[in-house]
């Protein structure tokens, strides 16, 4: 258990929805949290190498975000692309 | 009330249900609804299936986010918001808002801010499942963008 809280405080989980879900290849993915302090860091660190071309949006601990809203250890962050229901 | 279902619903009936359910009898003088429904053409091409992903637990936080920012704004007495996620068919519903108000104005315009902040804000994705005939042609392909109803 305290292996596990450990981890959890070393790490940033990532989402990913719709076509960036396809463009990554994955739904989610943890990341180490050191060096991350923003959700454009974090974004620099998942997207590098990767061909984006859609506009992206946002969120930290399920609210929308801007690039530079602060991340944290534990934080639960995703990016998506512009929302299409109703 | 706010619900987000993996199946088929029928708006109308849980319009009625919910009505009597709220026990709202006499304080009501306007119900407002909206109810979108999948259409089976989109930007010139034959859609034959459609599947809406959204984001568990930021969804249901969104909608309820809208509801409350809409009670603010107007004298509401009840609301109710269904929205499907899945896999849909052409004519199935994907979203009902209904909204009680003793007048008019409050349904009215609460209606139509619950829905185009849905629209705009809530993270909800279709993707279609085209068909023009032709077996070959039929492929996927998400929605880019919903466009603004004002």
């Amino acid at each position: 258990m305290t292996q596990s809280k450990n981890e959890h405080s070393m790490t940033i989980k990532v989402l990913y929805f719709a076509s960036l879900k396809e463009v990554f290849g994955c739904a989610e993915q943890v990341i180490n949290s050191t060096g991350m302090s923003t959700v454009d860091d974090v974004w620099r660190h998942v997207s590098a190498g990767c061909e984006v071309q859609q506009s992206v949006l946002n969120a930290v601990n399920q609210e929308y975000a801007a690039s530079d809203t602060a991340v944290k250890a534990g934080d639960e962050v995703a990016f998506f692309p512009p929302v299409t229901g109703g | 009330m706010i619900r987000v279902l993996a199946t088929p619903f029928d708006p109308w009936s849980a319009i009625a249900e919910h009505q009597v359910a709220m026990q709202r009898d006499g304080e009501y003088g306007a119900c407002a609804t909206f109810v979108g429904t999948m259409r089976d053409i989109n930007e010139g091409d034959q859609v034959k299936g459609m599947t809406l992903e959204h984001y568990p637990g930021m969804t249901e936080k969104h909608l309820e986010k809208i509801v409350v920012s809409a009670r603010e704004k107007w004298q509401l007495l009840d609301t109710l918001l269904i929205h499907r996620v899945g896999d849909l068919l052409p004519n199935e519903p994907i979203v009902l808002v209904a909204v009680w108000s003793a007048h008019r104005k409050d349904a009215f315009e609460a209606c139509r801010f619950i829905m185009e902040d849905l629209k705009s804000q809530a993270p909800f994705w279709k993707k279609e499942s085209l068909s023009n005939g032709d077996k070959q042609a039929e492929k996927n392909r998400w929605v880019e963008k919903n466009t603004s109803g004002y």
